[in-house]
């Protein structure tokens, strides 16, 4: 077998035979990191349209937040960007998993990453109870709630995919075209773990420190 | 050749039956559902948007109507925003975007010589929810609830206070469809261009048209963002009480027509792009040269694309914004005529070395030549502040926008019709049809238009019902009536020229035109499968540059939908990978969707009550088929690994 698509003749026509290329391929050579680089793209620029309403916002206002208002208490979200950080160690550990086409590591990484996952949900939950004003107080509470909001659909859709991922890993049928899935997924999930740093910024310290 | 399938009978099919048994749909009403075919969903989409212009037509025959004579009481005040309002976002949202997307679903996949295009399900997908916009904005309108606060809804106007009705949700509702229909299209666009195109297209082999559809594509991604965001504050606004766009409680209406404007503008060159691109194509085969300055006409584009993101507060002059911004956005606004420039010159350069032969589709384009050239030039004169501001919401603004939108897309697209007409058909639309077809619209078009450019600087404002005799607009107001006859009477001609060939036309055979690109090699209409042997590409016009003996490519499985990836940059061949059978899960999904963006405009629960079913119908989707069933094989087992990004393309040694 050659290790390059021959080019050899065939019934009098020149052929490109490729029946011997491989049936998938990670990373960016696969269609299926394209279309998540364009889903990236499109909620990367959600969220900075977010951002840039929020500093919109900011400067039409004398007082950011409004006077009374304390800004967002530090301690759940701070504990959720360290939980969000760690996540990404067994996410990487799933991702290095399916590149080696290692079905037992795939299925234990992807639990463990399922666990941080509900993990950093329930405590998105307490962070909206603590940030100390609501969507209908002011202009202030609106664009801070729709961020974190924002997010929290992120984390919540990446839990979803990851639990539906996770369930097709373990019941079958496996095929070597779902473990680019997998890769995919981990991709997928690094882009919701970084977003994370500049929201968290916006959210707890824009109103501390700018 | 692949081997036989177990379950096959002995006999050996020949490779077309095969490839039809695996690529085809069921027939009837289940395979009209579940269909993942680019080319069935394109025609689809293609069909829809007609008919949502020419609904939209009407709407603005009324209006011209209306307008017609002064304190003419045709139609009310309610009634003739709502029209206007519909006319608008119909306009925008339902015909000129999905209509230049449709053309792509159908021919990017035929340009780059590809079996499919990339994620058929997304696409399948994306037409429902683009009908499920389309209800959305129509359907109210009859019940008297059709959006009234203009096609940019403008804050406070549309806020809860001055627009109590449902009407201004409806509106916000229809954008979150019809971006999500568009935003589908443009990832799996982007992809098919880049990973699925024929061995040998490297990045300055692909067409021109092609290109116009990936800048297209990009400007769909970063801007159309900015609506959904926009329209989710106006309706947690109206909905459940936040303050993004209400001043009393440190909100600013402004911020508004930042992120509208911002996806806004750049909306206007994602509508145009493809019908520059299609200029070319015209251009291009009726020369019968290659283009003029191919890379220049590329690169022509692609900076569209970046400048068309710099421009949109160029829409705010008359906000009252610091005089550096306004000045920074009226050297943005005059830039962007810069590359269009460079194009025009291309496409004459094209014509004067070549032979042109003035078929149909050219002609269009010499309309398109026409009336996109003044569209650019009230342009330019529009970028000046002060003239802004004194035409500011005048009829000088809307000859302007439809000299634009109707000659950057309306005329390529009508050309396109006749130009790929045979493609999908097999048979050839009357020569004779298409010219007078052509000859009624220009006519009409610019007497309908052009007047609108002294009406607008005489101070008649856009948007009024009516207006008095002592204005003096009465006589323009009345001729343009006239146009608007002309027009109706070659948008008729078109659509009997277009029924009676599809009946009856001649037989086109495979390249009518004697064209250079890829879709021309295969039959008329093609098949299921695109290409027997997929091809390979010599040169920039493959059907005029291959050699006699240029490969094809075998080795694809023909007893699954088994497709060639291949490299971003030289377009080499990477791996095969297979594609999802049709299914009946993208429809289903749409639904579920839907119903969440419906309910969500009555209650906020709705969008809790909805996931469920979502999250059902994704899952659906996702969840391969049993064990046993086509396509889940082992595959053999030198290629249990996956090749990683850096590897040569087999895949790792053994």
């Amino acid at each position: 077998m050659s290790p390059e698509p021959a080019v050899h003749t065939l019934r009098e026509r020149k052929v490109l035979d490729v029946s011997m290329l491989a049936p998938g391929g990670f990373g960016y050579r696969s269609l299926m990191w394209w279309g998540t680089l364009g889903i990236v793209l499109i909620e990367g620029t959600m969220f900075a349209l977010v951002i840039g309403a929020y500093f919109y916002l900011r400067s039409r206002n004398a007082y950011w937040p409004p006077q009374n208002i304390a800004p967002p208490d530090l301690t759940w979200g701070t504990l959720n960007l360290f939980l969000l950080l760690a996540s990404a160690v067994p996410n990487e550990l799933a991702k290095k998993a399916a590149e080696k086409i290692d079905l037992r590591a795939v299925r234990i990484w992807l639990v463990v990453c399922l666990a941080f996952g509900v993990g950093f949900n329930v405590i998105r939950a307490v962070e909206f109870l603590h940030l100390n004003v609501t969507f209908s107080n002011d202009a202030y509470g609106s664009v801070v709630w729709t961020l974190l909001a924002l997010h929290t659909v992120h984390i919540a859709t990446d839990v979803v995919d990851t639990g539906v991922l996770t369930a097709l890993m373990f019941k079958g049928p496996i095929e070597e075209k779902r473990f680019v899935d997998v890769e995919e997924n981990a991709v997928y999930w690094y882009f919701v773990v970084f977003t994370w740093l500049p929201i968290y910024g916006v959210i707890y310290w824009a109103p501390r420190i700018i | 050749m692949s081997e036989p399938d177990r379950e096959l009978p002995p006999v050996v099919e020949d490779d077309a039956a095969m490839l039809e048994r695996t690529w085809g749909d069921e027939p009837g009403i289940v395979g009209w559902i579940t269909t993942t075919d680019h080319k069935r969903i394109g025609i689809r989409y293609l069909v829809t948007a007609f008919i949502f212009f020419l609904a939209g037509g009407v709407l603005a025959a009324l209006m011209r109507y209306q307008l017609s004579r002064p304190e003419n009481t045709f139609l009310s005040p309610d009634l003739y925003n709502q029209i206007f309002t519909t006319h608008g976002s119909n306009m925008m949202f339902l015909f000129a975007v999905p209509v230049t997307q449709a053309l792509g679903i159908y021919f990017v996949p035929l340009m780059v010589g590809a079996r499919s295009i990339a994620f058929p399900r997304l696409i399948a997908y994306s037409y429902w929810m683009y009908v499920g916009g389309g209800l959305m904005l129509w359907i109210p309108l009859f019940l008297n609830n059709g959006p009234d606060a203009g096609w940019f809804a403008y804050t406070p106007l549309s806020e809860i206070l001055y627009s109590p009705m449902k009407r201004v949700d409806v509106w916000a509702q229809m954008i979150t469809f019809t971006e999500v229909a568009a935003l589908a299209i443009a990832v799996s666009l982007v992809t098919t261009v880049f990973k699925m195109r024929a061995p040998g297209m490297s990045l300055n082999r692909i067409p021109v048209f092609v290109w116009g559809m990936v800048v297209q594509s990009f400007m769909v991604i970063f801007a159309m963002p900015a609506v959904m965001i926009a329209s989710t504050a106006l309706i947690l606004d109206r909905l459940v009480n936040t303050h993004f766009f209400d001043t009393e409680r440190g909100g600013d209406p402004l911020l508004w027509q930042h992120l509208f404007w911002f996806f806004g503008h750049p909306e206007v060159y994602i509508i145009f792009i493809p019908g520059t691109a299609l200029v070319s194509t015209f251009v291009t085969t009726f020369s019968r040269r290659h283009m003029f300055g191919y890379l220049a006409v590329v690169l022509s584009l692609v900076s569209t694309g970046f400048i068309g993101f710099g421009l949109w507060v160029h829409h705010m002059f008359a906000t009252g914004i610091p005089q550096l911004g306004a000045s920074f956005f009226t050297a943005a606004s005059i830039i962007v005529a810069i590359p269009t420039g460079i194009q025009f010159f291309c496409w004459i350069a094209t014509l004067w070395s070549g032979h042109p032969q003035l078929k149909t589709p050219l002609i269009w384009a010499m309309g398109f030549f026409w009336v996109f050239l003044i569209g650019g030039l009230t342009g330019v004169m529009l970028a000046a502040v002060p003239l802004d501001i004194q035409v500011h919401d005048t009829y000088f603004v809307v000859a302007h926008l439809h000299y634009v939108l109707i000659g950057g897309t309306v005329f390529p697209l009508f050309g396109a019709f006749y130009y790929w007409f045979p493609k999908f058909t097999g048979r050839m639309m009357n020569e004779k049809l298409g010219i007078t077809s052509f000859i009624l619209f220009f006519l009409g078009f610019n007497i309908t238009f052009f007047p609108m450019h002294i009406l607008g600087l005489h101070g008649m404002p856009r948007r009024i019902y009516t207006y008095l005799p002592e204005t003096g607009w009465g006589t323009l107001n009345g001729l343009e009536l006239i146009g608007v006859v002309l027009m109706t009477l070659g948008t008729l001609t078109f659509i009997v020229d277009a029924w009676m060939s599809l009946r009856a036309g001649v037989a086109a055979g495979n390249d009518p035109w004697l064209a250079g690109t890829l879709e021309w090699l295969t039959s008329s209409p093609p098949p299921a499968y695109n290409f027997l042997h997929p091809p390979t590409v010599a040169g920039r016009e493959p059907v005029w540059d291959n050699p006699p003996d240029q490969p094809v490519v075998v080795g694809l499985r023909n007893d699954v939908r088994d497709v060639l990836v291949t490299h971003v940059m030289d377009g080499t061949p990477d791996h095969r990978t297979e594609f999802p059978d049709p299914s009946k899960w993208p429809l289903l999904t749409a639904m579920a969707t839907s119903a969440l963006f419906v309910g969500s405009i009555f209650t906020p629960r709705a969008v809790i009550t909805c996931l469920l079913p979502l999250f059902v119908t994704m899952t659906g989707w996702f969840w391969p088929k049993k064990s046993g069933e086509t396509g889940t094989q082992p595959w053999p087992i030198e290629h249990r690994t996956l090749p990683m990004p850096n590897e040569p393309p087999t895949g790792k040694a053994a």
